[in-house]
């Protein structure tokens, strides 16, 4: 089933505290999916690039008992990795053994920097951005939120996902949003399924893009990605993608600006939009957008093929 | 009793099975109340009235009150704060005001047989589902498959619906004063249909009975669906079914364009009315 959300203020500045409210939407949406929860926000962008990924899944610590040897040298191995690309690491966090969080300054290419950090085995990029923060993890928004610190984290919108794993497996690889690579902050979360993932997958792996899941979501960030890289804007490249797609599905983008919105033209997935002077919130059901508010508000649901993109 | 043709099918032995219902005989039991009784439909006094806060409460605390209320005779009902809840206002099979001060989530009010529901906010998806008898108005906009199955009574949207609206509709009245999405009248078997804005692609796919009234555009019309020829008697109803909640189509209900099903499903009007009954 599962279950999507996103959130865009308008003239608020970066000061609003979209973690807290992205975690009440999702935490709303959890019987959607309990399996993985997902956030790609975006605050402030001090000039560095953030770079959000992991060295192994969750599950890895429990079934190996060199585990923790292994995650030591892949770190040490991205961090070297960097230093041979002229990638200097400014800052670095670590909510978990095997998440991890780095600011670093770079002016090269960011698709080879990629690459190169992910042919280490077992290292995957969540996201690279100047404002993205990408993070998912396994379980409800409440523990992800907990585990990540997210609910001091202020920005100006957000999208997130609540999972429910029908086509692929458990664990953070296929959780969502997924970064649309090499795209610097550029974000997607899906609710559907898409029949023709593995004939649109193969097309794309031979033009040169990169799936690290068999989640046919994956699909929908690297199709953004291959028409921005055309030079389409958002929306056109979100209008396309309605033609493209095979399946039933409603999918949230969003960049460094902008938040965009896209159903299947059979309207068979669910999405309900607050459309405020300054703020606007979208999610699979009301529920979770009425943990924003104390009173009644206006809502709609988006019709079949429908594309709506917003700007903070 | 007609003579039987004797037919190849009939030589078959495909006409000589007594049909005793057997399935009744073996679950009856005339001891059991539920089997002489309407179960879980109480006398209600329309002069009592209750009121519930549900800020803090779950669907199924806000569905146990309601019963509880109705059980000691309460005939009006007001529900405050149900904050889009899913599934709340379901199952009453009884007369009943009740009132919604705000937007109630999916499956809200659904198999409901008699109760006149007023919700103040919106709903979401398949609002009504398989209702008896009774009216629902929303003030607002709703989901997608609006009244999905509904068998009788009106349902109302002053706003906007998704898609899907009246899926499988069986009976009863959809009313709606906006836009419907696409696929509204998707096997559309009996009942009416009114939309006073627009109607999104394939209205009325494969629908084998009933009418859709359109004051809009439609978008495309679904297989077996074809344009009807508007009479007086479409005239009237629409303007007496309309005035009854207050709703006027924005071009006059004579310009309404009127949809009927153009292909009769194989044997359907050969059916007996016990038989339809059974189908329907």
């Amino acid at each position: 089933m599962c279950g999507i959300a996103g959130i865009i203020h308008k003239n608020a500045g970066k000061d609003v505290n979209i973690g807290e409210q992205m975690t009440a939407m999702l935490q709303a949406l959890k019987h959607r999916g309990p399996d993985s929860t997902g956030y790609a926000m975006y605050g402030e962008d001090n000039g560095n690039n953030v770079v959000r990924f992991k060295v192994a899944e969750a599950a890895d610590l429990e079934g190996s008992f060199d585990i923790h040897a292994a995650i030591e040298d892949r770190v040490a191995a991205v961090n070297s990795r960097m230093d041979d690309l002229g990638a200097k690491i400014v800052k670095k966090e670590s909510a978990t053994e095997y998440s991890h969080r780095y600011e670093i300054q770079f002016s090269g290419d960011m698709k080879k920097l990629a690459d190169f950090v992910e042919d280490i085995e077992g290292v995957e990029i969540l996201s690279i951005g100047n404002s993205l923060e990408l993070i998912k993890d396994l379980g409800d928004a409440a523990v992800v939120s907990e585990q990540y610190g997210l609910n001091q984290f202020n920005g100006t919108h957000g999208i997130g996902h609540t999972r429910m794993a029908t086509e692929s497996d458990v664990d953070i690889r296929s959780a969502h949003p997924y970064w649309a690579y090499p795209f610097s902050d550029v974000a997607v979360v899906h609710n559907g399924q898409l029949t023709n993932y593995w004939t649109n997958r193969r097309a794309l792996e031979l033009k040169g893009h990169r799936f690290s899941s068999n989640c046919d979501s994956e699909l929908i960030a690297v199709y953004i990605a291959e028409r921005m890289s055309q030079g389409k804007d958002l929306e056109s490249a979100m209008k396309d993608s309605v033609e493209y797609l095979d399946g039933v599905f409603t999918y949230l983008v969003a960049t460094k600006d902008q938040l965009g919105m896209a159903k299947d033209v059979m309207a068979a997935k669910p999405m309900v939009v607050y459309e405020g002077d300054d703020m606007i919130a979208l999610a699979s059901e009301e529920v979770a957008i009425r943990t924003l508010f104390d009173h009644r508000i206006e809502t709609f649901d988006p019709y079949h093929g429908e594309v709506k993109v917003w700007q903070n | 009793m007609a003579e039987l043709k004797k037919d190849s099918s009939y030589e078959m032995g495909l006409h000589q099975e007594q049909l005793k219902g057997r399935t009744q005989q073996k679950f009856f039991s005339i001891d059991e109340s539920a089997n002489l009784t309407y179960f879980h439909s109480f006398e209600v006094d329309t002069n009592k009235s209750a009121t519930i806060d549900a800020l803090d409460m779950t669907p199924r605390e806000i569905n146990r009150e309601i019963r509880a209320l109705m059980e000691s005779g309460i005939g009006n009902i007001t529900v405050d704060n149900p904050m889009s809840r899913h599934g709340v206002g379901v199952g009453i099979l009884n007369r009943l005001n009740l009132t919604f001060s705000d937007s109630l989530g999916y499956f809200g009010c659904g198999l409901i047989d008699g109760p006149n529901v007023h919700i103040k906010g919106r709903v979401g998806w398949s609002c009504a589902e398989n209702m008896m008898a009774g009216t629902v108005v929303i003030d607002g906009n709703a989901g997608s498959t609006f009244g999905a199955a509904i068998r009788g009574g009106d349902l109302v949207c002053k706003g906007s619906v998704g898609a899907r609206t009246g899926i499988d509709q069986k009976g009863g009245t959809i009313i709606v004063g906006g836009k419907t999405g696409a696929f509204s009248g998707f096997m559309m078997q009996r009942g009416r249909m009114i939309v006073l804005g627009d109607a999104g692609m394939n209205l009325g796919d494969s629908m084998y009975d009933g009418t859709i009234y359109v004051g809009g555009e439609v978008e495309e019309l679904g297989v077996d669906c074809v344009p009807g020829e508007m009479t007086e008697l479409d005239v009237r109803y629409l303007t007496e079914k309309l005035g009854n909640y207050d709703m006027k189509a924005p071009n006059g209900v004579e310009k309404m364009q009127k949809y009927v099903s153009g292909k009769t499903l194989w044997n359907y009007d050969n059916l007996e009315p016990a038989e339809k009954k059974l189908i329907l």
